[in-house]
C-alpha cells in the first residue's frame, strides 16, 4: 500500500519535472533543519561538502538530497547561524535532522537596503526587517497584512472590510499634510507608483502575499535618503521568493475562510422605532409605521465564504535557480454583491554565468483581478430606512423593492428619501477587470580583472490595465426621475471606464567593496543613475441609457487623457567601517522631476549616519549577559512630490464638459477655463534625526532596539488659500509651512523557552508619535485661522477637522458640549470660549487628533511538539473618532424629517434627546483607544506524510477575534477619524492546509 | 592595467551620457494632451469665444463639469458655489423675504444676522465674484488689439473680440459693484498687473465707487447698442442699468447721494424703447422666459441682462435650480414646479404677505397666486402656517411659487433635476422704481407725474387692470420700497434696499427671527457690511477687516 503511494509520487514528480530531474539510484538524505528554538528554518542550504550538489530547505525546514552515495559530509548553513557539518554514510534513504545555533554575539543576517544589501550588524540606519517566518498567517490577501502590527513605527490600518479594500500604511505617522503619506514601495528593485489603478481599490491588492519573502522597512532618513524622491514617508522594500538550490520543492497551500460582521451599527430596532415615533411623532407620522420588522443590516450583510489556493515549485535546474508560482483567491464580501477573484503568477529566475561573475535576476509578478464593488451607500441607507417597512413591495415597480412613494411627484418616488438598501446593492453592477504586471530584469557583473567592482544594470516595468463598468437597470429606483433628451425620458445607465498605467525604471550603478585588512577597514561604495517614467492613459466614454441610446450630454470632449512625468536621479553612497566597531554611512541623491517648473526641479537629499558597536569593544567582548550593544545616530533629508498633479506649474486651459456650457444667443459654447498654477512649487523636504540603540542579551535570546526620532518637514505641500485675484483658484497646493514629528519606538523580542519540545517566542513593539504643524503660511502668521478639512456627512459642506498651527494635523475642531444636571447633553448649549455671549465659529476649539498617540503590537508563538499556537494583537491609545453616524442621524428631526417621512437613525437619540442636528458638538467625538486581537492561530504539523516524502501542516485561524474599546460605534479604527458607514471589518475564521513535497 | 583604463573610459563615457540626458530632463516640458496652452486658445476667434463663454459662464456654472466635479471655488460645497445662489443667500436670507431650513455651514447665521468672518456663504460669494473678475482681467490681457492682430484675426472677428473686451470690463465692474455693496472694501486688481505678480492692495468703498462709475462711463461707447447684442451678453443697456443702480445707492457707498445721475441713467434705459413689460408677470420666471416678448414684438422683453441656465447643457445646483427646488416642500406639488421633488428649504415671512391684498382662496386651487388681485403674490398656503415658530421647520412660513421650471404653456423644462429658468440681473421695472425713488428724493431731472406713470405701469401689469393703480399722494418712499418688495421679490435686492432705507439693522423695522429672536430685534450696524473672509485676511497682508468684526 505504502509502496503505491511512493510510486505515484515519483510518477507525479517525473511528470512535472521530467526535463529537470535526474533520479539517482544510489540513495538519498532527507531531514529537517531547525533553529535553536526548534522552529523550522526555511531557506537553509544543505550541500555535500566539496561539491556543488545541494538543496535548500522548504518552508517547514525540510530538505531532501538525492543522488548521493558512500560517505559524505553535509554542510548545513543559514545566515546568522553557525554552519554545521555532519558526516553520513548513505545507503538507501537516511534521515539527518540538524539543529543550527545562532552565531553568538553577532547578527549576520543580510538585510536588503536601497540598491544592495548589508549585514544587519553593519547597519547604521533605522531599518526593520520581517521575514517569512514572522509573517502574519490566516486570511492574508494583500501584502501589507503580512506585517500588520509587527514593526515598531509602522501603522497599518485596513481602510475597511471590503474585498481588496486595502490599507493605509503610515511609517512614523506620515510626513505630509496634503501630499501623500504613503511610503515608497519597491518590489524587486521596481519602485511602484502610488497612483491609483483604475478598477482596483488598492494597487497592492494585485500582488500575491504568498510570493513575498521579506520586507525591509527603511524608517529613518539616513536609510531612506538613497531613495531621495518619494522617500519622506519611509520606504518598504519587498523581495519576492527565489529559487533555492537543489531538487524541485512543490508547495501547496489552501485556505477556506468564513467571514461575518462583528457588530451592527447601533440604530433603533423596529420595536424601538415604533415606540419612539409614537412618543414624538404626530398622527401623520405614526400612520407611516408599517407592520414589518426589518433589520436592514441583516438584509444587506451576509456570511461570506472565501478560499485561497497557492501552488509553487522552486529549485534549480542546471545553472538556473527558479521559482514558479500560481495563486487563486476567491473572496466574497460580507456586504452582499461584493466579491473579488484574483489569479496571480510569479516567476523568478536567477542564473549565474562566467563562474558566478555575472548574475542575472529576473522577476515577474502577474495578476488578473475581477471584482464587483458593492454600492456602499446601502450601508447608510440600511441605517436610515424605516425598519417597519418590508424589503419587497409585492409589486413589480422599481424592481420589486419597497420604496418610499409620493403620488404627487412625477416619478412616484418621494424625493430625497432613502432608497431601499437591498435595491441599491442588487440594482447596481459595478464590475472591473484589472491586469497588472511587475517585472524586473537585473544583471550584476563582477569585473573579472577587478572583482571588487560590480556593474549593475536593471530594467523594471510596472504596468496595469484596469477597466470596468457601472450598470443600472431602467427600473432601478436610483435611476428616477430619468434623463430627458429632446422631450423623451430615458432610464437606466451604463458607464464604462478604462485606464492603463505604464511605468518604467532604468537603473545603472557601480558598487565597490573591499576589506582593507591592514587598516582593519571595510569600504563599500555605490554610485548610480536612474530614470523613471510614469504614464497613465485614461479613456473617456459616454454613458448609455438602458435601451442603448447614448446620453448626448456625456459624450467626452477628449477620448483619452494622458498623464505622465519623469524622474531622473543620481545617487551615491559610501559605507566605512573600522574594526567592526565604528561605522559610517554617507549618501546623497539628486532628483529631477518634471512635475515642477524648470528651475525648481532639482532636489538634493543627503544623509549621514554613524554607529558604534560597543559590544565589540574589549570591555564588553566577554560579557555573556549583554551580548550586543550598538548606538546609532543618523540625519538625512528626503523628498516628496506625491499629491500634486503632473502639469500643475502650467496654466493650461481645459474645455468644459457638454453639461457646463454657456448660452450666447441661440448657441451654447463649451467654456475654456484657465487652470490654477503654482510655478514656484518644488519638492517637499523632510529632515529626520534618528538616535537608536540595538541591544541583545544572552546571545540574542532577548533582543530589540530603541529609536528616538525628530522629523521636520519643510516646503510642506499644503493646501493654502491664495490671495483672491492672484490665481484661477482660491486654494492651491503650495510649498508652504512646516510640520514636525517626534517619536519613540521600542521593540523587544524574547525567546522565552527554547527546549526541544517546547518553545515560546514573544514580541512587543511600541511607538509614541507626536505630530504638530508649526507653520502654514508663506510668511509665518500666528493669527492664521487654519484650514478646515474633514468633510462629514449630514450638513452640506460641514467640516469637523482643522489643520492649524500648533496642533496635530487633521485635529478635530468642535464646540464643547455643556451637560445638564442629569448628565444629558443640553441641545445647542456650548461653552462660550471667547466669552462674548454669542456662540459662533469663534467658539470652536481644536480638540484631539484622530491619530493614535501611542500604539503597540504584541505577538506570541508557542509550540509544544507538533502543536503550535499563537496570536498577534495591536493596541492604539489616544486616537479619537468622530461618530458621524450618530451625529448625522441621532436627532428627532432626522426621524421625523422635513421631507414628511419617517426615517431610522442612531440610537444615541434615546440618550441625547436632541431634536436637531448638533454636528459640531464634541459629544460625538469619542475616545477610540482600543485593544484588538487581530489574529489567533493554532497549527498541527503532521510532519512526514506520504511515506516521508511530504510535509503536512493544518492550521486554524481567527482574524479580528475581539476588540476592547469604549467607542460606541461599529469600529474604533478609522483611517480618517470620521466614522461614517464604513464597510465593516468582518471576523474571519480560516482553515488552512499546507503541503510540501 | 590596459583593461582598467578601458573601464575608466567606459565609465567616463557613461557619465557624460547620463549628464547630457539629465540636462535635457531639467527643461523637458511634458504637457497634457487634453488641455490647451494660452497660445493655442487665443489663436482663433472660436478660442476667444470659448474663453469668453467661461468668463460669462462663471455666473451660472460652478465648475467645468456640469453639475459638479471640477469646481471653480474650493472650500465650499460645489453645488452652493455659483454666483446667484451665494448672492441671493446674502441678499435675501438676512431679510424679511426668506427663511430656510438648511443647517449647512454658514446658512443659519444669515437669517439670525450672527455671521462672522468665517461664514461659508459670504466667503463663497467673495471668492466667486473675485474669481470672475480674475477671469475678466485675464481675458482683457489676452485680447488687446495688438495681441489679436498678432494672431492674424481681423475684420468682423476682431470687432467681436473688441466687444468681448468691453463686456469683460462690464462684468468686472458688475462684480466690483457686488463687492462694494456686500463687502465694502475688497482687494482690487485690474488687467494692469499680471495675474499673480503682486499681492492685490485693498481699495476703499469710496475709491471703488469712483472706479466703477468711471469704468462704466469709459466702456459705455464701446458696448453693443441696447438690446442689439446676443441674448445672454451685456450691452449698453446693461451699462446704464448698472450705473443707475450704483447711483441710487451712492449715499450708502460714499456718504453723498447722487439721485440726479440715478434718474439720468434709469431714464436712458427706459427711453430706448428697446424694452417693455411683458403682459403676464407670472411668465417672467419660467423655463421659457427667454422667449418672452413685449406686446409690440420686442426682442428680449424686459430683461436687460440675464444669467442663462439650461437643464441639460448648463447643469448646476445653483441659480434658478436653487430657486425652483429649495422652496418646494410640504404639500407643494413638485410637478407644478417642473421638478422631480422639492428640497424643503426656503419660505417667506408674513411681512411680505402683508404687502399684498388678501388672496381669494388659500386652498391651493388657484395656482400660483390664489386668485390674488395682485398676480405677483405667488405663494403656497396649504399645510403652511404664516406664523414662524422655527425657521428650521418647512411648514412654518408660506411657500413661494414665483420660480417654476415649467414653460408658459405648462410643459416641463428640459430636466426635472436642473433648471431652464434664466434669471435677470437687470430688468426694466427696476429702472421705473429707481426713477420713482430718486425723483421722490429730489433728484434733478425727475418728474413726479412720470414717476407715478411708471409705477402704475407695474401696478397695471400686476393687476391686469387699473384697479391697483395709485394716485400721486400714495407715491411715497415707503410705497416705493414696498413696491420693490412686491415687484422684485426674491430677485436679490432686499438687503441693499433695506440698508438704503436704514431698516436693515435698526430696530425700526422688524421681522420674524431678525437677529435670531422670534419677534425680531435690532442688531449692530456694522452688520450692514459683510466681513472679508478670514481666509483672505490671512493670505493677503494688505487687507484690513471691516469695522466691528
Amino acid at each position: 500500500m505504502k509502496k503505491t503511494y511512493l510510486i505515484k509520487y515519483v510518477f507525479l514528480l517525473l511528470f512535472i519535472f521530467s526535463a529537470a530531474s535526474v533520479f539517482a539510484q544510489s540513495g538519498s538524505i532527507s531531514g529537517k533543519v531547525v533553529d535553536e528554538a526548534n522552529q523550522p528554518l526555511p531557506g537553509a542550504t544543505v550541500t555535500v561538502k566539496g561539491t556543488q550538489h545541494g538543496v535548500g530547505t522548504d518552508v517547514n525546514g525540510n530538505y531532501r538530497l538525492t543522488n548521493v552515495s558512500g560517505t559524505v559530509t553535509l554542510q548545513i548553513s543559514f545566515v546568522g547561524y553557525r554552519t554545521s557539518e555532519k558526516t553520513v554514510s548513505v545507503s538507501g534513504n537516511v534521515t539527518v535532522n540538524v539543529n543550527l545555533t545562532p552565531v553568538p554575539n553577532d547578527l549576520n543576517e543580510v538585510v536588503v537596503i536601497g540598491y544592495g544589501s548589508e549585514k544587519k550588524k553593519d547597519l547604521t540606519g533605522s531599518i526593520s526587517t520581517v521575514t517569512e517566518k514572522d509573517f502574519n498567517t490566516g486570511d492574508v490577501t494583500t501584502p501589507e497584512q503580512l506585517i500588520q502590527g509587527k514593526v515598531a513605527g509602522v501603522s497599518i490600518i485596513s481602510n475597511d472590510g471590503s474585498p481588496g479594500g486595502g490599507s493605509q500604511i503610515l511609517i512614523r505617522g506620515g510626513a505630509s499634510v496634503n501630499g501623500s503619506n504613503q511610503p515608497l514601495i519597491v518590489i524587486d528593485g521596481v519602485p511602484l507608483s502610488n497612483d491609483a489603478i483604475s478598477g482596483a481599490a488598492n494597487p497592492l491588492d494585485l500582488i500575491n502575499p504568498n510570493d513575498i519573502a521579506t520586507f525591509s522597512i527603511l524608517k529613518d532618513a539616513s536609510a531612506a535618503a538613497i531613495y531621495g524622491n518619494r522617500a519622506s514617508n519611509g520606504v518598504i522594500i519587498i523581495t519576492t521568493k527565489k529559487g533555492k538550490a537543489g531538487k524541485p520543492v512543490i508547495s501547496f497551500n489552501t485556505q477556506l475562510s468564513v467571514s461575518k460582521i462583528t457588530k451592527e451599527a447601533p440604530v433603533l430596532t423596529a420595536s424601538q422605532f415604533r415606540n419612539y415615533i409614537k412618543s414624538v411623532g404626530d398622527s401623520a407620522q405614526v400612520a407611516q409605521l408599517g407592520t414589518a420588522n426589518t433589520d436592514w443590516q441583516k438584509v444587506i450583510y451576509q456570511t461570506a465564504v472565501s478560499n485561497n489556493d497557492n501552488l509553487s515549485i522552486s529549485g534549480t535546474t542546471g545553472i538556473l535557480p527558479y521559482r514558479v508560482s500560481v495563486g487563486y483567491d476567491d473572496q466574497n464580501g460580507v456586504l452582499k454583491t461584493s466579491d473579488l477573484q484574483r489569479y496571480t503568477t510569479g516567476i523568478s529566475l536567477s542564473p549565474s554565468f562566467l563562474n558566478d561573475h555575472l548574475k542575472i535576476d529576473f522577476n515577474f509578478l502577474g495578476s488578473q483581478q475581477k471584482q464587483r464593488f458593492a454600492n456602499t451607500s446601502a450601508i447608510g441607507a440600511a441605517d436610515s430606512f424605516n425598519p417597519t417597512d418590508p424589503v419587497y413591495s409585492g409589486n413589480k415597480n422599481y424592481g420589486g423593492y419597497y420604496e418610499v412613494l409620493d403620488p404627487t411627484s412625477s416619478d412616484g418616488l418621494k424625493s430625497l428619501a432613502p432608497l431601499n438598501p437591498l435595491g441599491l446593492l442588487e440594482e447596481e453592477q459595478n464590475r472591473s477587470t484589472v491586469y497588472r504586471a511587475i517585472s524586473s530584469l537585473a544583471a550584476d557583473y563582477k569585473l573579472h580583472f577587478f572583482p571588487d567592482l560590480h556593474v549593475n544594470v536593471s530594467y523594471g516595468f510596472d504596468g496595469s490595465n484596469g477597466s470596468g463598468y457601472t450598470d443600472y437597470p431602467p427600473y432601478a429606483a436610483s435611476q428616477y426621475p430619468g434623463t430627458i433628451v429632446n422631450g423623451v425620458t430615458y432610464y437606466g445607465s451604463n458607464t464604462k471606464y478604462k485606464a492603463t498605467t505604464d511605468n518604467t525604471t532604468m537603473d545603472g550603478h557601480l558598487s565597490y567593496a573591499h576589506d582593507f585588512k591592514s587598516i582593519k577597514s571595510h569600504v563599500d561604495a555605490l554610485a548610480g543613475y536612474s530614470d523613471q517614467n510614469f504614464s497613465t492613459t485614461t479613456s473617456n466614454y459616454a454613458t448609455y441609457f438602458s435601451n442603448g441610446i447614448v446620453n448626448p450630454t456625456t459624450i467626452p470632449t477628449y477620448a483619452t487623457g494622458i498623464g505622465q512625468y519623469d524622474l531622473t536621479s543620481f545617487y551615491a553612497r559610501l559605507n566605512y567601517s573600522y574594526d567592526d566597531k565604528y561605522l559610517l554611512t554617507v549618501s546623497d541623491r539628486s532628483d529631477i522631476s518634471t512635475r515642477f517648473a524648470p528651475g525648481s526641479r532639482t532636489g538634493n537629499f543627503p544623509a549621514a549616519a554613524a554607529s558604534w558597536v560597543v559590544s565589540n569593544e574589549d570591555f564588553l567582548k566577554d560579557n555573556h549577559v549583554l551580548t550586543q550593544l550598538k548606538f546609532r545616530l543618523g540625519y538625512g533629508k528626503t523628498g516628496n512630490e506625491d499629491g500634486i498633479g503632473d502639469y500643475e506649474y502650467l496654466s493650461d486651459y481645459s474645455l468644459s464638459t457638454s453639461t457646463a456650457q454657456y448660452q450666447f444667443g441661440n448657441t451654447y459654447y463649451e467654456g475654456l477655463r484657465p487652470g490654477a498654477f503654482y510655478p514656484g512649487r518644488t519638492w517637499e523636504e523632510t529632515a529626520t534625526t534618528n538616535a537608536g540603540i540595538d541591544y541583545g542579551f544572552l546571545n540574542g535570546r532577548i533582543s530589540g532596539s530603541i529609536d528616538l526620532y525628530y522629523r521636520t518637514t519643510d516646503h510642506l505641500l499644503a493646501t493654502i488659500n491664495e490671495p483672491a485675484l492672484t490665481n484661477f483658484a482660491n486654494t492651491i497646493v503650495a510649498n508652504v509651512g512646516n510640520m514636525q514629528d517626534k517619536g519613540v519606538e521600542f521593540n523587544i523580542t524574547g525567546q522565552l523557552i527554547t527546549s526541544k519540545d517546547i518553545s515560546w517566542t514573544a514580541n512587543i513593539n511600541m511607538t509614541i508619535n507626536r505630530n504638530k504643524i508649526t507653520n502654514l503660511t508663506e510668511v509665518a502668521n500666528p493669527n492664521f485661522p487654519g484650514l478646515l478639512v474633514g468633510g462629514i456627512s449630514g450638513g452640506v459642506g460641514t467640516t469637523i477637522q482643522i489643520d492649524q498651527v500648533g496642533y496635530a494635523k487633521n485635529s478635530f475642531y468642535t464646540y464643547q458640549q455643556v451637560y445638564g444636571a442629569n448628565g444629558k447633553p443640553l441641545e445647542g448649549v456650548y461653552v462660550d470660549k471667547n466669552g462674548d455671549g454669542i456662540i459662533n465659529s469663534s467658539d470652536l476649539s481644536v480638540n484631539h487628533s484622530p491619530d493614535p498617540q501611542e500604539y503597540f503590537g504584541l505577538s506570541s508563538d508557542f509550540r509544544y511538539k507538533k502543536w503550535s499556537i499563537g496570536f498577534s494583537a495591536r493596541a492604539n491609545f489616544g486616537n479619537y473618532v468622530y461618530n458621524n453616524i450618530a451625529s448625522s442621524t441621532g436627532y428627532e428631526t432626522n426621524f421625523l424629517n422635513g421631507l414628511g417621512i419617517i426615517e431610522n437613525g442612531s440610537n444615541s437619540v434615546l440618550k441625547t434627546g436632541f431634536t436637531t442636528a448638533q454636528y459640531l458638538s464634541d459629544y460625538y467625538l469619542e475616545n477610540a483607544s482600543f485593544f484588538r486581537m487581530d489574529n489567533t492561530h493554532i497549527g498541527y504539523n503532521f510532519g512526514k506524510v506520504f511515506k516521508s516524502t511530504g510535509d503536512l501542516k493544518i492550521t486554524g485561524n481567527v482574524q479580528n477575534v475581539f476588540i476592547i474599546t469604549k467607542y460606541t460605534g461599529v469600529d474604533p479604527e478609522s483611517t480618517t477619524g470620521i466614522d461614517n458607514n464604513e464597510y465593516p471589518r468582518p471576523r474571519t475564521y480560516t482553515l488552512g492546509l499546507n503541503l510540501t513535497l | 592595467m590596459k583593461m582598467k583604463r578601458h573601464t575608466i573610459k567606459m565609465m567616463l563615457l557613461a557619465g557624460i551620457v547620463a549628464v547630457s540626458v539629465t540636462s535635457c530632463k531639467k527643461n523637458l516640458i511634458l504637457s497634457p494632451n487634453n488641455e490647451l496652452t494660452s497660445q493655442q486658445v487665443f489663436s482663433t476667434p472660436l478660442g476667444y469665444t470659448q474663453a469668453m463663454a467661461k468668463v460669462y459662464g462663471a455666473f451660472a456654472l460652478t465648475g467645468n463639469e456640469g453639475p459638479a466635479g471640477e469646481p471653480d471655488i474650493e472650500g465650499v460645497d460645489e453645488g452652493t458655489s455659483d454666483f446667484f445662489r451665494e448672492f441671493w443667500n446674502c441678499e435675501e436670507l438676512p431679510t424679511d423675504e426668506a427663511v430656510i431650513t438648511y443647517t449647512d455651514p454658514g446658512v443659519q447665521p444669515l437669517h439670525s444676522m450672527s455671521w462672522d468672518a468665517t461664514n461659508a456663504i459670504s466667503q463663497g460669494l467673495y471668492y466667486r465674484s473675485l474669481y470672475q473678475i480674475t477671469l475678466c482681467n485675464n481675458f482683457i490681457q489676452q485680447a488687446t488689439p495688438a495681441l489679436v492682430a498678432s494672431h492674424g484675426i481681423t475684420g468682423a472677428d476682431a470687432t467681436t473680440i473688441a466687444y468681448y473686451v468691453a463686456e469683460a470690463r462690464f462684468l468686472r465692474a458688475y462684480q466690483y459693484w457686488v463687492m462694494m455693496d456686500v463687502f465694502g472694501n475688497p482687494p482690487f486688481a485690474t488687467d494692469a498687473t499680471k495675474i499673480g505678480s503682486t499681492i492685490p492692495p485693498q481699495i476703499s468703498r469710496k475709491d471703488l465707487y469712483a472706479y466703477i462709475v468711471s469704468e462704466l462711463k469709459a466702456i459705455d461707447p464701446l458696448m453693443v447698442k441696447p438690446n442689439q447684442n446676443q441674448y445672454g451678453r451685456a450691452d449698453e443697456g446693461a451699462v446704464w442699468a448698472l450705473l443707475a443702480r450704483v447711483y441710487l445707492n451712492a449715499g450708502v457707498y460714499t456718504g453723498t447721494p447722487d439721485w440726479t445721475d440715478a434718474i439720468t441713467y434709469a431714464q436712458k434705459v427706459i427711453g430706448t424703447s428697446s424694452y417693455g413689460l411683458i403682459p403676464n408677470f407670472q411668465n417672467l420666471m419660467l423655463a421659457d422666459d427667454s422667449l418672452n416678448t413685449i406686446s409690440g414684438g420686442g426682442k428680449t422683453s424686459e430683461f436687460i441682462l440675464t444669467i442663462n441656465y439650461n437643464g441639460t447643457k448648463a447643469e448646476t445646483y445653483g441659480g434658478s435650480q436653487y430657486l425652483t427646488h429649495a422652496p418646494v416642500g410640504g404639500s407643494m406639488p413638485p410637478a407644478d414646479f417642473g421638478i422631480s421633488g422639492g428640497y424643503d428649504g426656503s419660505r417667506t415671512t408674513s411681512n411680505i404677505i402683508s404687502l399684498f391684498p388678501a388672496p381669494a382662496t388659500t386652498d391651493g386651487s388657484q395656482f400660483p397666486s390664489n386668485g390674488n388681485a395682485d398676480s405677483r403674490a405667488q405663494f403656497w398656503y396649504p399645510g403652511q402656517s404664516e406664523t414662524i415658530n422655527s425657521v428650521l421647520t418647512f411648514t412654518d412660513g408660506l411657500g413661494v411659487c414665483k420660480f417654476r421650471n415649467v414653460t408658459s404653456t405648462g410643459t416641463g423644462g428640459s430636466s426635472l433635476t436642473y433648471s431652464d429658468v434664466d434669471l435677470p440681473l437687470f430688468r426694466l421695472p427696476e429702472m421705473y422704481l429707481i426713477y420713482a425713488e430718486a425723483t421722490l428724493q429730489g433728484g434733478a431731472g425727475g418728474d413726479a407725474g412720470t414717476a407715478l406713470g411708471y409705477i402704475n405701469l407695474l401696478r397695471q401689469r400686476a393687476y391686469g387692470n387699473a384697479n391697483g393703480n395709485i394716485i400721486a399722494s400714495q407715491l411715497t418712499l415707503q410705497f416705493v420700497l414696498d413696491e420693490r418688495a412686491r415687484e422684485l421679490f426674491w430677485e436679490g435686492f432686499r438687503r441693499t434696499d433695506l440698508i438704503r432705507y436704514g431698516l436693515f439693522t435698526s430696530s425700526t423695522y422688524l421681522w420674524p427671527f431678525k437677529g435670531g429672536v422670534a419677534a425680531g430685534t435690532g442688531v449692530a450696524s456694522y452688520l450692514n457690511l459683510f466681513p472679508l473672509p478670514a481666509t483672505d485676511l490671512a493670505a493677503n497682508p494688505n487687507l484690513k477687516q471691516n469695522p466691528g468684526y
